[in-house]
């Protein structure tokens, strides 16, 4: 208790928010990390995960290889990079992008599979092309779901990018390294509330949004 | 209804390469996470048989090399007719010293100069003999340290080969001739430690930025240093890596870092002839042995058990 109570007092503390190493700047650059990771990612499997929804084609295929590639250790995935492309950045983009990428395909398949077949086929029968059927039908149609996984992969990254800090670039990582290190565990335990603060906080945004999506006629 | 084009293919016809593509994903995964050379469950079988009936517990930190040390230590007590049990890779100095001082581990390799900076935050000792003396004095009741190795394995402070010729660099005190900015790989505590950038800039005029890079002078932060991404990293003085590539250890003379000689911690359960035996190996103990040891280890990615062996019976220290 008196660990939790030291922590919250260093996380409330204006000494520990300030300057260029202060938690202000760390949580701007995890912030960061985490958008730039889920923009990379978004880009790369949910047309992969719209694709075997709309077809079904490979879809065992990348529920196994999903579910495995979850299982990847992230800090081992960041340290063959890092030794691949060098300290910074890079290493750690890849291994949020790994991360992220299986909750996305998933929830994007999932979305697209979840709409009624039989809506589908009235589409088609309207004469509507397989681009537009996905356009125009199952994506508004699958968009929770498919948001699901974005939120999902969203949460995972934001609890993950402190690794980031393993290979020299900022973020959360640093004071919770630092108070590893230095035995300053109130520092730790306070870098640890400040991520999860975030994340409750970004994930609190994401339901808003899709209250509002909700709203609009034809999605669901 | 007819089922529409897009159902899901029959399970069975996917599920073989699926299945393989699957076991493949999982290899690798097992592959990523055995980053160490060590079987943990080959020392596991008696950890919990205490330190009753006499038997010696050795201790080692989680540090590859702090095993192996350990290993000799434990086998050379075996070969002297004492039990031992074996109680490897414990983090933390926070988390073992208490064990040493409730009398539940008996011997511990050591390191002098951190062990007395933990010992005794104020120590202001800058030399080995001065720190030998403040552990004299600040050791808790119960435990004792032997006389320590030559061998030491400390931060130190590395540059390539091409830098250190370029720049004409021996000590480091002569980076503070480079007319460049110098940024450092090492992990991040770094910057508070007493030869971080404020140490380096009291003691050398030296100015450096840090580059927090977690793996303790790991591979990462060799990369970093061969990649150029940095001037300087923090290695430690006995890891293999410094030969390997050719990289140039710069000279300490102002004792910047601490010396940090190998030093076998013991409990008043350690009697005389036991101490004899740990002192055996510490005589044979110089900084070219463990390098060596060191080497072995990591080249061969043998056990610290059978790096012991081998070079105790080089020593013919395998037999009482």
């Amino acid at each position: 208790m008196t660990h939790l109570m030291e922590a919250l007092q260093w996380v409330l503390s204006a000494e520990s928010w300030a300057g260029p190493g202060g938690l202000g700047v760390r949580t701007a650059e995890h912030l960061w990390y985490t958008l730039l990771a889920l923009v990379l990612s978004t880009a790369i499997a949910l047309p992969a995960g719209l694709v075997i929804g709309h077809t079904g084609r490979g879809r065992a295929l990348a529920v196994l290889s999903t579910g495995a590639a979850r299982a990847l250790p992230t800090l081992g995935i960041i340290t063959l990079a890092g030794l691949a492309v060098g300290i910074g950045l890079k290493a750690p983009m890849i291994a949020f992008v790994v991360l992220a990428v299986p909750s996305i395909i998933a929830g994007a398949y999932s979305g697209v599979e979840a709409v009624d077949r039989r809506v589908v086929d009235a589409a088609r029968a309207q004469g509507l092309s397989p681009w537009q059927v996905l356009v125009t039908v199952e994506v508004p149609l699958g968009l929770r779901l498919i948001l699901g996984g974005v939120r999902l992969a969203t949460l995972q990254v934001i609890a993950t990018a402190t690794l980031a800090a393993y290979v020299g670039a900022g973020g959360l990582g640093r004071p919770l390294f630092l108070g590893l290190r230095n035995h300053d565990y109130a520092m730790m335990l306070g870098a640890s509330l400040v991520v999860i603060a975030v994340a409750i906080l970004v994930d609190a945004l994401f339901i808003a949004a899709l209250r509002i999506l909700r709203r609009i006629p034809g999605i669901h | 209804m007819v089922p529409v084009s897009c159902s899901s293919p029959a399970p069975g016809r996917l599920g073989r390469p699926a299945l393989v593509s699957a076991a493949l994903l999982g290899l690798a995964a097992l592959a990523l996470s055995a980053c160490g050379a060590e079987d943990p469950l080959a020392d596991g079988g008696d950890d919990d048989a205490g330190a009753e009936g006499g038997a010696l517990v050795v201790g080692s930190q989680q540090y590859y090399s702090n095993t192996i040390i350990a290993e000799l230590y434990a086998q050379r007590l075996e070969a002297g007719g004492h039990e031992v049990d074996r109680q490897f890779d414990i983090g933390q100095r926070e988390v073992y010293m208490p064990e040493l001082e409730a009398g539940d581990i008996d011997v511990f390799p050591e390191y002098a100069g951190n062990l007395l900076q933990y010992v005794d935050a104020e120590a202001e000792a800058s030399d080995l003999e001065e720190i030998l003396a403040g552990l004299e004095q600040s050791l808790p009741e119960g435990i004792s340290a032997l006389e320590p190795a030559e061998a030491t394995d400390q931060d130190s402070f590395v540059v390539t080969a091409e830098f250190a010729q370029e720049h004409q660099l021996r000590s480091v005190g002569d980076l503070a001739n480079v007319d460049e900015d110098l940024r450092i790989a090492a992990n991040s505590e770094f910057e508070t430690r007493p030869y971080g950038p404020e140490g380096l800039q009291e003691v050398y005029g030296v100015e450096v930025t840090l580059v927090p890079v977690e793996d303790s002078g790991g591979p990462l932060t060799v990369q970093a240093l061969l990649d150029g991404d940095v001037q300087v990293a923090d290695i430690y003085s006995a890891d293999p890596a410094i030969e390997e590539n050719g990289l140039v250890m710069l000279e300490d003379p102002e004792d910047l870092v601490l010396p940090q000689n190998i030093l076998p911690l013991v409990s008043d359960s350690v009697g005389d002839d036991a101490a004899a035996l740990i002192e055996e190996v510490t005589a044979e103990l110089t900084q070219e042995e463990l390098n060596g040891l060191n080497a072995v280890s990591v080249d061969d990615q043998a056990s610290a058990a059978d790096v012991a062996a081998d070079w105790l019976a080089e020593k013919g220290l395998d037999e009482a």
